[in-house]
């Protein structure tokens, strides 16, 4: 069973016609086996003209696909001896933030990410993706660790913000999210992150501030949600179009703002119609990022990082 | 998350109000509801002189009582292109931008003022909360960055004063990425060895809090200033209980941990000034005090070469190094 969303109708219709056909042609019908390829040459046709230009806020429907692949798969298909790591050492540790130590195409490397979980209890059991400060804390002590044994870190960023709630805020939501930043460019080893589905805010920043930052062909990556901007901008959330409109939150906007440094292809129809393709896709350009890095000693891929985010905006100045 | 949306809409109104009444002599206190003759509320520094609730104060005004007999210089901010998205909601944000540059004289909402406070040279980064809800964007970002450099330079202590309802919205991303640019101005100012104080004022939220304002080596709050990440309707639209007392307020903050003191407004300069100095002259009694009178003041108002001048760096690096 597949999830469409609302301007992928015509999508839906044709592959429940597809569904039908299947079912006759295990008869099989010369003339049935005809018609299913060419019912695929449609489908495959409607999907690229819908896929090839969609809209902001379209993307952002795609960005929260409930199919599309999260962090867990991302390390499932390109992290092999993948070992979890749990804690802040400080209070909790906060499932929201998957991190750990594993093999990425033979190098060792700590992985750090969002997952949203995807089913009912899988999400409440990663809240949804939104982390507190014990996620952030936990963040920053793995990226530590990656510091001193010099291993690569790889995030993988995929949350509509940082947790709102009494608890996270009394335990220092605002700081936690500042220091990680503040280690994410601080250490002295290479830190790609893979914006993979929603990159929301400060929530997203917080384990984004790498050497390379790359972006799913069909993620989203804003100041704030396209709704709670309307809600602010335009006093209300029925705005939300618009609003996802204005704040240029695609990838292909944010490479031309020099905010990314690249945009990952995803397969025809997106990441969540062929999930191992996106994610080697994804693993392929991680690969081609850390070889770009290699063999720079470690003060110089920190001081790097460091003049990357310096730079931003700096080429428009008036 | 729309944490501006508690702060920034009532505020609003709250101005244009004010200014609909022109001979408006007597002010209400928002805490107490008493009644503040303008004069005796302005004498006090927005404080209320019946319950101490400390209303909001203008960053000018901020400046002139830090620095010593009121004198600073502005540091001349780098120029930012204006409206990088074109962004347009029921209004164009270039428009916005016009309307709060004309209504506060100011180029955006940081300023950024140098001047001798307790006799040592010092920076300051104050947030103007009128303007655009002192959100931050590449202006305010770029700002922060200048500041923090000009304290290097100058040797001197940097001190932020944020007044903020977080990013700003209208500049997209790229007022995302001014966290890790304010994060590494900060940082600048730390490797050189630099004390780096924040006074977090009403209010101090979102994007703000989560970057250079929650990286203090102290963090000092006036009384009662709200100060958090997510937005207290948010956080209640989200979890759907009622938020504790005093919830997200500096004492509230002071008691989790997250800030060091709550410190009345009168009371914020003597404290820098003894922070400063604790951090900076660690052997007070060691000190070679120079021979007449230390550098050339500048007038206030006028923007500082953003240069090093070496007399001045000199006499103002701690005697006992
Ligand atoms: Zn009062």
């Amino acid at each position: 069973m597949q999830n469409f969303l609302e301007f992928e109708k015509s999508i839906a219709e044709l592959e429940g016609k597809m569904e039908e056909l299947r079912h006759l042609s295990d008869i099989g019908d010369i003339k049935i086996a005809d018609e299913v390829s060419r019912l695929q040459t449609r489908i495959d046709r409607s999907l690229n003209q819908i896929y090839s230009k969609l809209s902001p806020w379209q993307k952002v429907q795609v960005a929260r696909h409930p199919d599309r692949p999260h962090c867990n798969d991302y390390i499932a298909a390109l992290i092999d001896d993948f070992t979890p790591l749990a804690g802040d050492r400080g209070f909790a540790e906060d499932a929201a933030v998957m991190g750990g130590l594993g093999r990425f195409r033979g190098r060792s490397c700590v992985v750090v990410g969002q997952e949203k979980g995807n089913d009912t209890e899988s999400r409440v059991a990663h809240n949804f993706g939104m982390a507190r400060p014990e996620g952030y804390r936990k963040a920053q002590r793995l990226m530590r660790l990656a510091e001193r044994f010099q291993l690569p870190v790889v995030t993988f960023v995929d949350t509509a913000g940082a947790y709102p709630g009494i608890g996270a805020e009394e335990r220092g939501q605002a700081e936690a999210i500042a220091r990680a930043m503040q280690v994410c460019l601080d250490i002295r080893v290479p830190v790609i992150s893979v914006i993979i589905g929603e990159g929301g805010s400060g929530g997203a920043i917080a384990i984004a501030a790498a050497n390379t930052v790359l972006m799913m062909e069909h993620a989203v990556y804003s100041v704030i949600s396209p709704e709670g901007c309307a809600s602010i901008l335009w006093r209300s959330g029925d705005h939300a179009e618009e609003a996802a409109e204005a704040l240029k939150l695609t990838a292909q906007d944010l490479l031309k703002l020099g905010v990314v440094d690249g945009v990952i292809d995803e397969p025809l129809g997106a990441a969540h119609r062929d999930p191992l393709m996106a994610m080697k896709a994804a693993g392929d350009a991680v690969e081609k990022a850390l070889e770009a890095l290699d063999g720079l000693d470690p003060d110089t891929v920190r001081a790097r990082r460091r003049e990357r985010f310096l730079n931003i905006g700096n080429d428009k100045l008036s | 998350m729309s944490w501006l949306t508690n702060y920034v809409r009532p505020k609003i109104r709250a101005l244009v109000q004010r200014e609909d009444v022109p001979d408006n002599l007597w002010q209400q206190c928002p805490a107490c509801e008493q009644m503040i003759f303008h004069r005796e509320l302005e004498a006090a520094l927005n404080v209320c002189t019946h319950c101490g609730h400390h209303m909001r104060l203008p960053a000018l005004k901020r400046l002139e009582v830090l620095f010593d007999d009121g004198a600073y210089d502005r540091v001349e901010l780098p120029r930012v292109m204006a409206d990088p998205l074109r962004f347009r909601d029921r209004k164009r944000y270039g428009d916005r931008l016009k309307e709060s540059r004309a209504a506060t004289g100011n180029d955006d909402a940081l300023i950024v003022a140098f001047g001798k406070m307790g006799g040592r040279g010092t920076v300051v980064a104050a947030f103007d909360f009128r303007f655009m809800g002192g959100s931050m964007g590449m202006a305010v970002g770029r700002g922060l960055i200048a500041a923090a450099r000009h304290a290097v330079l100058k040797n001197a202590p940097l001190i932020a004063i944020p007044a903020s309802g977080g990013a700003r919205m209208q500049e997209g991303i790229l007022s995302l990425m001014q966290m890790p640019r304010t994060v590494l101005a900060v940082d600048e100012v730390r490797e050189a060895g630099l004390p780096f104080i924040v006074v977090l004022t009403d209010p101090t939220t979102g994007g703000v809090t989560a970057s250079f304002a929650m990286l203090g080596d102290i963090a000092l709050a006036e009384p009662g200033a709200v100060i958090g990440f997510a937005g207290a309707r948010v956080i209640q639209e989200t979890i759907r209980e009622k938020l504790p007392q005093g919830f997200q307020r500096a004492e509230y903050l002071r008691d989790h941990g997250m800030v060091d003191r709550v410190v009345h407004r009168h009371q914020i300069r003597d404290e820098l000034i003894r922070l400063n100095d604790l951090l900076m002259n660690p052997r007070a009694g060691q000190k070679i005090v120079p021979l007449g009178e230390p550098g050339k003041r500048r007038k206030a108002g006028k923007p500082a070469v953003a240069d090093g001048d070496e007399q001045d760096r000199n006499e103002e690096r701690p005697a006992a190094e």
